[in-house]
């Protein structure tokens, strides 16, 4: 039987969403408009919601300072790089735990993940150093090897749990019919896969894009990404509401916009698998 | 060609013995059926001469040649899946084409075998379909086209029949067993169903826990079952097996007399019992019977008009020239 929804609860619980819904996006909106006002109304009391004077300046002055598009340049290969690397490494082990999984498979899984448990922080000095030891400091190449890193384990989960998914049989059929590992996997598994492993490219995309303490701890002016970009605004010339907020909005526009038109893609694959 | 042989082999998965070393030769052109309840290890027994399991012992080798080790691709086998296993992203053409593209054989080669094959298979119409789209028999016959055109030295079928309802189940029975007499090519075929062994195959393979009970055409089987298992899982429905005096009657542990092998009476005969559930099919009535001092429960099968009812009087006479008879063991007393 369906469950009985009075107006009333109906009404709470579409409020309850809109409630919650507004309060995650009100940062996102308050950094936007805060981008279009002057420095003197960013920090007027009480704060101006919409009725101001709404000015480009800052824009133009974020532009004119930093050049804007080297740090989108250095976030777009950082994260594709490293997102890339991490694809080419992850479909093997995550077949290989899928489809052929050992008595340890799912300790090294568990394994895998507590890497993540350990807060970036405790590993800045052995990294720093071999960053130093190799002159990979300040370098995008040092970036893209150290973000796949990072986020391994966790494309490595989502592609072996969208490989569990895909019936054993199927691939059983493929050596039958005569394919070896690489054709296997390359016409008949990966093709089957394709809603999981866009998700994942997408998501640790994202992931990348948005990383914070290894893009600043390693990078100085070369390899900055936005991230840099940002910070850059944060602190020693003083506080700058407006302009912090424009290079913000610079700087997650990409992303925004990338995210806005996969969010089809992007829902189905993180619900994958939850209802056949 | 395709002559298989299987010398010792043996399959264990760690402390677990699922196939005890067992012999069993397959000859060229042969339709053999391995057949046993659920767990018996006939898939397994497949999977070991598919290649998709290796081995624990033993040698495997098709056409003379020691296979125990070579990778399924390279021994030249097809395999029909319970599942189909259809290349979900890929249409009925490529489907079928994809072996012979593996094998790297010419475009022209592999578009004049897909005619071929989809004639035969009443494909044609679908071919750029895909798997998706197609009904369950459809997507078996995608399956058997896909095996057939890289002309194997054998089929391997495992459970092909399974998924599809009944009517369509009797119809694919006939257009597999009419292949293997137009391509005269190997088949092994996996199943649980006694029927489907018995309608198809040249030779059966009774198993049952790993262990091989009984090689045999299936009228030798039907005929002379070689113990208590055989004779209780060959034919339908199963024979019936009495213990106690009237087996000691006939100087053994164990009979057994089929239903069809009993002559109804309601007046006389040499077991009286009372009819209890009884199914007409029309053509024919199977009464479950309470045989006075038998502790089972006899089938009989009559014809379609014999009008007996629930708790009457019968009379059963077996024909004593087909009375099975069994020693302690369960093993068949010639």
């Amino acid at each position: 039987m369906a469950r009985a929804i009075t107006p009333r609860r109906k009404i709470l619980t579409s409020g309850l969403a809109w409630a919650i819904g507004i309060l995650l996006f009100f940062p996102i909106y308050w950094t936007i408009l805060t981008s279009f006002k002057t420095e003197a109304q960013a920090i007027n009391d009480p704060p101006l919601f919409f009725f101001f004077d709404w000015t480009l300046e800052n824009y133009a002055v974020v532009q004119d300072r930093s050049d804007y598009m080297r740090f989108l340049w250095n976030s777009v290969i950082i994260a594709g790089g490293s997102t890339l690397l991490g694809i080419l490494v992850a479909v093997p082990a995550a077949w290989s735990m899928a489809f052929v999984p050992s008595k340890r498979t799912k300790d090294i899984l568990l394994w895998m993940l507590s890497t993540k448990m350990l807060p970036a922080v405790g590993v800045l000095y052995p990294i720093s150093l071999i960053f130093v030891e190799f002159n990979l400091l300040d370098t995008r190449i040092g970036l893209v090897v150290v973000l796949m890193l990072i986020n391994l384990p966790i494309i490595v989960w989502m592609l072996y749990t969208y490989f569990k998914e895909i019936p054993g049989e199927i691939l059983e059929a493929a050596r039958m019919d005569g394919a070896g590992l690489r054709e296997e996997i390359l016409y008949v598994l990966t093709p089957m896969a394709i809603p999981g492993i866009a998700s994942t490219i997408l998501l640790n995309f994202i992931l990348a894009w948005n990383e914070a303490f290894w893009t600043l701890n390693l990078t100085a002016a070369g390899a900055a990404p936005l991230t840099a970009f940002i910070a850059s605004y944060s602190s020693p010339e003083g506080l700058f509401f407006a302009k912090l907020s424009a290079a913000s909005t610079m700087a997650i526009a990409p992303i925004l916009i990338l995210g806005w038109f996969s969010q089809k893609q992007l829902v189905r694959g993180l619900t994958f698998g939850a209802v056949k | 060609m395709g002559r298989i042989q299987l010398k010792q082999v043996k399959k264990a998965f760690g402390d677990v013995v699922v196939i005890p070393p067992l012999d069993l030769e397959i000859e060229d052109g042969e339709f053999v059926v391995f057949v046993g309840p659920s767990g018996c290890g006939k898939s397994t027994l497949l999977r070991l001469i598919a290649g998709l399991e290796d081995t624990t012992a033993g040698t495997i080798e098709i056409d003379g040649q020691d296979a125990t080790g070579l990778p399924p691709a390279k021994r030249r086998l097809a395999m029909v899946f319970q599942s189909y296993a259809l290349y979900p992203h890929m249409t009925v053409r490529k489907n079928i084409a994809f072996p012979m593209r593996m094998a790297k054989m010419s475009l022209q080669e592999q578009n004049s075998r897909i005619e071929a094959a989809a004639k035969a298979l009443n494909l044609t119409d679908y071919l750029d379909r895909r798997p998706g789209q197609l009904s369950g028999g459809q997507r078996q016959r995608v399956a058997i086209g896909r095996a057939i055109v890289r002309e194997p030295a054998a089929f391997l079928f495992d459970e092909p029949l399974s998924n599809l309802d009944a009517a369509l189940r009797v119809g694919m029975r006939m257009e597999i067993s009419e292949l293997h007499k137009k391509l005269d090519t190997t088949m092994i075929y996996v199943t649980h169903d006694q029927v489907e062994a018995m309608t198809m195959a040249d030779k059966i393979v009774v198993l049952q826990a790993g262990v091989i009970e009984q090689v045999g055409s299936p009228l030798e089987l039907y005929r002379t079952p070689r113990n208590k298992f055989v004779a209780g899982f060959i034919g339908s429905p199963k024979m019936n097996l009495i213990e106690g005096p009237e087996a000691a009657k006939h100087n053994a542990a164990t009979i057994g007399i089929r239903p069809e092998h009993l002559t109804v009476s309601p007046e006389s005969g040499d077991w009286k019992g009372i009819v209890g559930v009884s199914e007409h099919l029309g053509s024919d009535t199977f009464f479950h019977v309470a045989v006075d001092g038998f502790a089972e429960t006899v089938t009989v099968r009559a014809g379609g008009d014999v009008d007996l009812h629930y708790g009457d009087a019968i009379y059963l006479t077996p024909d004593h020239e087909l009375i099975h008879r069994f020693d302690e063991k369960g093993l068949r007393i010639p």
